[in-house]
């Protein structure tokens, strides 16, 4: 038997997890692109080190953005890598296909590209990874005629994202899926022509589970919330009672604000002491609901650590009802990029903007009140700015 | 010419009928087994979610293996998750166990759910970055091998989200996660003189680095490093190529504990720094394996039913933390950078450990 050329991937092949070696393999059977790739891999896996190039300007007509260049450190070696961008598709809202798409998606790639994709990237793209810069505009173009187009990258809009909300949880307080859709059609320009100081990054959870990591990873986090008493179901309280799930202990004395009382009986919530962490409707689905009033909060300013650390978006907008057409949603976020994209300076990300000139700055450009929900506490330092109108004028 | 800003396809022509009929009216869910969900609509319908893992680096025929699954169980619909799950979305609950069966026996783990570890969301790493300090399908599968029963079983305190980002760019954001695994830089980057006045805007340049360490050098047309104030972040050589940072001997990985983004009785949370350096040491990073599965077995059989990672170790406290884990305490785990002194203890209130 011939020596495998790629002895150590070989080796994560083995073992139960599903192997991404094996996929790439499958691919190289079909494309010299993916079978170049694979021995790129196998020479960063002997060196330690990536064999990529520093970018590249590359792109589709029109667009400033959805094509991430590549080019490899060792052409020599790996001619059919030498060039080996990736396309950003963005992708259906929810990340729900029908085969028919997903396999015409497949098909463009296998004409176009390597045959590897993400499904998906970090930011929710499908990705398409790897193909020559003769190929992009081709490939766009059959993208096109397939119904999909390219999602954001660079100093632009970013891919929108959203949890799979009222598609299918209970605990939807908003329609995170038409959210997402609406503002993604709404900013196509946004999208595909970078025109801000950095990234710009929305996602929106439909309750406070936050499964999209909305608070983490967006500088716009839309959160469904809700106001008014939890919905209680009597009977299935009783159910729960009867079954291995302990109300008292597992429940309520875990609720973070122990506003809930439990008799053995009855199940009794203090709502005005609720904060709505949705710990005691994720252990009790059938018998507990959200409250009848529901939309969302706004937050802003959530970001990973480059450049000046990392920073979990703050609460802006309490309580948003959130119903088509969106405006007052659209309104605010477009105030707020216009007033990011006026004082940003190259490469700072919205939050970091709002640390460096100040929430109170902030919130008097894009005019939103201040109110306690946007604090943990008030601030403990005696160095207050005060504006120039608060101050009463020497009269002459 | 294409058309432009078509924008994606409209979900809403991806969903199965059963969602379409049932959509915003679900009444509640059971976790029926590992990987199982049901959920029940007011109207009584049902749907049946199937969840398995995949390797996020997957091919078009693999894609297309996906496609023939969901055709002959679920009328061709399914959908993938925010970690790179497959879900196939069923309203026939007698498809549900031979889905599983050949699921099982084309090697697709089915689970994820509950009180599991789901799949670890991850970056490119060498397959596909050109800023990389470690691999990062890698890494993610040598661990999920090893600890591929928590995938399949719901059998831990709380879920354990796991992410890996193979730099500090982190387009993987792994600053919030139960436990995180993210690739270090560690030597200065060398600053290619005869070519930064080519490719490189010393401005930009100098204003990429949180510590200003970089000076520009007018003259020269290139720019300096203060080594003593470079933590070796990288992001000079985002914006400059000609400040390589990659050393092959000394680029590593860290690993992060006790992060969360749900609300769910404690609010969301960064991940703290737990072991400061491990070594790269492919293709299948033992040290990094052992290290992950020890924090997890630790968690698993110390924290109290509900409690996530970061919760159990705010309970116990950090330095007891440190003891029941025995991963050593350094000068590395105090913060330096602009807001360290709020994490200065603050009180004689703390215990031995």
């Amino acid at each position: 038997m011939a020596k495998s050329k790629t002895p150590l991937l070989d080796e994560l092949e083995k073992g139960k997890w599903p192997s991404f070696v094996k996929d790439i393999k499958q691919a190289a059977q079909k494309s010299p692109m993916a079978e170049d790739l694979l021995q790129q891999l196998e020479l960063s896996y002997k060196d330690k080190i990536g064999h990529w190039k520093h970018g590249g300007i590359v792109g589709v007509k029109g667009y400033g953005s959805g094509v991430i260049g590549r080019y490899s450190d060792r052409p020599d070696l790996f001619p059919n890598v030498q060039a080996f961008h990736t396309l950003r598709v963005n992708h259906p809202t929810g990340w729900f296909y029908k085969t028919d798409a997903l396999r015409k998606l497949c098909d463009v790639w296998d004409k176009h590209g390597s045959g590897l994709t993400n499904m998906h990237g970090s930011t929710g793209d499908a990705i398409l990874l790897g193909t020559k810069t003769e190929h992009l505009q081709p490939c766009f173009d059959d993208l096109s005629a397939a119904g999909f187009d390219l999602g954001g990258s660079g100093s632009a809009l970013r891919t929108p994202s959203a949890c799979v909300g009222p598609g299918r949880c209970e605990w939807a307080c908003i329609d995170s899926l038409d959210v997402c859709y609406n503002l993604t059609m709404e900013f196509q320009d946004k999208i595909h022509r970078p025109m801000f100081p950095y990234k710009f990054k929305i996602k929106v959870s439909a309750c406070p589970n936050d499964c999209v990591a909305s608070i983490a990873r967006s500088d716009f986090s839309i959160i469904g919330t809700w106001k008014g008493k939890i919905l209680i179901n009597p009977a299935e309280v009783t159910i729960y009672a009867g079954s291995d799930l302990d109300i008292q202990k597992e429940v309520c004395d875990l609720c973070p604000t122990k506003c809930m009382e439990w008799d053995g009986k009855t199940l009794k919530i203090h709502d005005g002491d609720c904060n709505r962490c949705m710990h005691c409707i994720n252990l009790m689905p059938k018998a507990l609901r959200p409250g009848k009033e529901k939309g969302a909060t706004i937050l802003v300013g959530g970001k990973a650590p480059i450049v000046q650390g990392a920073l979990l978006s703050w609460v802006v907008v309490p309580f948003m009802k959130l119903e088509p057409p969106y405006a007052e949603l659209k309104d605010l976020i477009e105030r707020i990029q216009d007033w990011w994209d006026e004082n940003g300076k190259s490469r700072e990300r919205l939050g970091e903007l709002i640390k460096r000139v100040g929430m109170r700055v902030f919130l008097k450009a894009v005019g939103l009140p201040a109110v306690p929900q946007m604090v943990k506490a008030p601030r403990s330092n005696p160095y207050v700015f005060f504006w120039p109108e608060e101050i009463q004028k020497e009269v002459k | 010419m294409a058309k432009t800003d078509i924008g994606p396809p409209d979900y809403k022509t991806m969903l199965p009928p059963v969602i379409s009929r049932n959509y915003g009216k679900w009444l509640y869910h059971e976790i029926l087994k590992p990987g199982v969900l049901m959920h029940i609509a007011e109207s009584g319908e049902a749907l049946y979610t199937v969840r398995a893992g995949s390797p996020r680096l997957i091919s078009t025929d693999h894609i297309r293996e996906i496609c023939d699954l969901a055709e002959k169980y679920c009328d061709g619909y399914l959908r993938f998750t925010s970690r790179h799950n497959i879900e196939f979305l069923l309203d026939d609950k007698n498809k549900v166990d031979p889905l599983i069966a050949e699921l099982t026996s084309l090697n697709y783990p089915v689970g994820g759910t509950g009180h599991a570890i789901s799949n670890i969301v991850h970056t490119q790493g060498w397959v596909h970055c050109h800023t990389p300090a470690t691999d990062a399908s890698g890494p993610v599968k040598a661990l999920m091998d090893e600890i591929y029963d928590y995938f399949v079983t719901m059998k831990l305190p709380n879920h354990v989200r796991i992410a890996l980002a193979c730099c500090l760019n982190m387009c993987g954001a792994v600053h919030c996660s139960d436990i995180a695994i993210l690739g270090i830089h560690r030597t200065v980057p060398k600053t290619d003189n005869t070519r930064v006045p080519n490719v490189c805007e010393i401005p930009s340049t100098v204003a990429s680095c949180p510590t200003g360490a970089i000076r520009g050098d007018m003259k020269a047309k290139t720019v300096t490093v203060n080594d003593e104030k470079c933590m070796y972040c990288g992001n000079c050589y985002t914006v400059c190529p000609a400040m390589p940072i990659a050393d092959p001997d000394n680029d590593g990985i860290s690993i992060w504990v006790g992060g969360k983004v749900s609300n769910a009785r404690s609010a969301p949370k960064f991940s703290k720094l737990a072991i400061p350096f491990l070594p790269n040491n492919p293709p299948r990073w033992p040290e990094v394996v052992e290290a992950v599965k020890n924090i997890i077995e630790v968690y698993a059989s110390h924290a109290r039913k509900h409690e996530r990672v970061g919760e159990w170790i705010e309970r116990v406290g950090w330095e007891r933390f440190f003891t029941l884990t025995g991963i050593p305490f350094t000068d590395k785990h105090i913060d330096d950078y602009d807001m360290a002194t709020e994490t200065f203890r603050t009180s004689t209130q703390f215990k031995w450990g």
